[in-house]
């Protein structure tokens, strides 16, 4: 009793233990210590926002969405196309992106919570598809296939210029990243973030406690596409480019990657994934693009069949093992979330 | 007009006639096996490289490389599905679906290491080539082979299913397979078949795909999605719900892109969103 009591206890006080303060210094550590990898920590750090937004409505309500770079594709064309077009203050500009494709969100979200796994699959595949013509077809507007550039931003707060070296851009997505990893931390223990995971348990359960399922699922879904746009507003105002591959399906099955790699249904899996999703790509990548996506197919499928809860969950298992065989040291402590 | 509209809608059906035999295979899989199949585009490359390879290199007919490239297909299907698909069956949705979208980057890769990443011609025997004049319209010979095999699948399809002993194995193993294995049916060997055949479709799809949808490495994620709308509008695990989502959703392709060019793309994914969410389980479907 004590142990569970305990369990819903952590699940409602999300205090940071000391893993996850050291977790949190590493990009700052990098910016010091590593200075030539900035760039790549940070359009890391904008993707790990989509993924944490994919997380919630897959790993907490349980709808697999093959669309998501839908949204990550508006909110960076709402953030480039405003900025583009004279409105050069980040924030607002960010909150305008993040507005936007909240409202996507929802009017799709109507479409996406009928039908079971593979109507929803195929329904968000196909907004992904209809955003990656529109967007292909209004080249007038985006740029089309040539991508939307000339983006360039006012300096933040009116005083921390954008400079060529990516120190503000770094800065400011590394605050965006711990805003939503935060919130989302919260919103998780929260009773709508612990009922998405009742449904995601046993769905059929749900109506009998009173709880509508659909409503829940909605919200879930609106607020990660609104995540995902966030995500993607920030990658445009800090690399100051946009292209058309930003709302492509491959990339929604790359953040698919990166979550399940991860491991779904804890945060820090979707963060930890898409680093060694994105450290890896840049690796493989330089030896030969072909090459890359053969690795990336054989580490899904390695995944699937001998990780399956990803990293952090195989972490755990790990964790839990050792602590069940009886190391005295690790025994009191928790599994990592 | 007339003729145009007639010409339109005899090459939306022979579009759709393609978009059919190449998901049918998938309505198998998918359908019958409740496995969530991705990969279906790979096996249809299989089969369209397998076409083109055996045609132009070791100078096979063309019509003679379609049953070569069926047994190419399903051989790579059964072989893939004895090491890694059926330890899935019993898998989440989201298990089968990352592994075969893995399994789909994987082979564009392998695929673009040993043909390249150029498009693929296959050389077409002169009796399939030009059109045949009929009550003042062209129709194209090669779409009338496209109609004609469609016509043939499905028979035998359909045949295969409600009438032959297999058929009826495969139904009693899908429907519950603790009490077909109970009854003495090899459930194993029921699935890998089914699978080997479905699969099989595939490539004799790719095959004749090559002409009309063309083939590069990028094949499977590229037409992934026509394939499971043919299915999932159609129905999974049923053979007359996708043939009519096939010709459906040819017929208005071809349309939309000949009347409104600037929007013919759109027509069919917003037709799939339709159509799903005013049939969450498909036109003809046992499951959703």
């Amino acid at each position: 009793m004590t142990i569970r009591f305990q369990a819903v206890q952590r699940l409602a006080s999300p205090r940071p233990r000391l893993a996850e303060i050291i977790f949190w210094l590493l990009p700052a550590a990098i910016y010091f210590l590593l200075p030539y990898d900035r760039m790549l920590v940070l359009s890391l750090m904008a993707y790990a926002i989509a993924v944490l937004g994919l997380d919630l409505v897959l790993g907490y309500a349980g709808i697999v969405s093959l669309g998501h770079a839908a949204f990550f594709g508006i909110g960076a064309y709402t953030a480039g196309l405003l900025s583009v077009h004279g409105w050069r203050e980040p924030l607002s500009g960010l909150l305008i992106a993040g507005a936007l494709t909240l409202a996507v969100g929802y009017l799709t979200s109507f479409l996406v919570v009928r039908g079971k796994d593979l109507t929803r699959l195929m329904v968000t595949l196909g907004i992904c598809l209809v955003t990656y013509e529109l967007a292909n077809r209004m080249s007038g507007v985006t740029g089309g296939m040539d991508g939307l550039s000339g983006i360039e931003m006012a300096p933040l707060f009116g005083t921390f210029e954008f400079d060529f070296f990516g120190n503000t851009a770094y800065w400011y997505a590394y605050a965006v990243l711990v805003i939503v990893f935060v919130a989302l931390k919260f919103f998780a223990s929260s009773p709508l973030g612990l009922s998405l995971r009742a449904i995601r348990e046993g769905v059929d359960r749900m109506p009998a406690l009173g709880a509508s399922v659909n409503n829940r699922l909605r919200v879930a879904f609106t607020l990660s596409a609104g995540i995902a746009g966030i995500a993607g507003g920030l990658m445009a105002q800090t690399t100051q480019f946009v292209g058309v591959d930003s709302l492509s399906v491959t990339r929604s099955a790359e953040f698919l990657v990166m979550l399940v790699l991860g491991g779904t249904g804890r945060l820090y899996g979707a963060v930890i994934g898409t680093a060694v999703f994105v450290v890896a790509h840049e690796f493989l990548n330089d030896v030969d693009p072909v090459y890359w996506e053969f690795w990336m197919g054989v580490l899904l499928m390695a995944v699937v069949f001998f990780l399956r809860g990803g990293l952090t969950g195989g972490a755990s298992d790990l964790l839990r093992f050792i602590a069940s065989k009886g190391l005295p040291a690790l025994r009191k402590r928790e599994p990592a979330e | 007009m007339a003729g145009n509209i007639v010409g339109i809608l005899f090459d939306g059906l022979a579009y759709g006639s393609l978009l059919f035999l190449v998901g049918v295979g998938l309505s198998i899989t998918m359908g019958l096996m409740n496995f969530i199949n991705l990969a279906h585009g790979s096996f249809a490359m299989i089969g369209g490289y397998a076409s083109v390879y055996l045609a132009n290199r070791a100078g096979i007919p063309f019509l003679a490389t379609l049953p070569l490239a069926f047994v190419a297909a399903g051989l790579c299907g059964i072989i893939a599905e004895r090491l890694f698909f059926q330890r899935l069956y019993k898998a989440p949705h989201l298990d089968q679906m990352l592994f075969t979208v893995g399994f789909v980057f994987s082979s564009i890769a392998a695929a673009h290491y040993f043909f390249g990443a150029s498009q693929q011609f296959v050389a077409m025997p002169d009796m399939l080539q030009g059109q045949v004049r009929f009550m003042g319209v062209d129709f194209g010979k090669y779409r009338l082979l496209l109609i004609a095999f469609v016509a043939a699948v499905t028979l035998a399809l359909h045949l295969m299913l409600s009438k032959t002993r297999f058929g009826a194995e495969i139904r009693a193993a899908v429907d519950n397979q603790d009490a077909a294995a109970g009854l003495g049916i090899n459930v194993n060997l029921v699935f890998a078949l089914c699978f080997a055949l479905g699969t099989g479709l595939a490539g004799l799809g790719g095959a004749l795909g090559v002409e009309v949808l063309g083939l590069d490495p990028t094949f499977p994620l590229k037409y992934m999605v026509y394939f499971l709308l043919v299915v999932v509008v159609g129905g999974a695990g049923s053979i007359k719900g996708p043939l009519i989502a096939a010709l459906l959703l040819g017929v208005f392709d071809v349309a939309g892109k000949y009347f409104v060019p600037e929007i013919g793309a759109f027509i069919i994914y917003v037709m799939m969103i339709v159509l799903l969410i005013a049939f969450p389980s498909g036109l003809g479907g046992k499951r959703a």
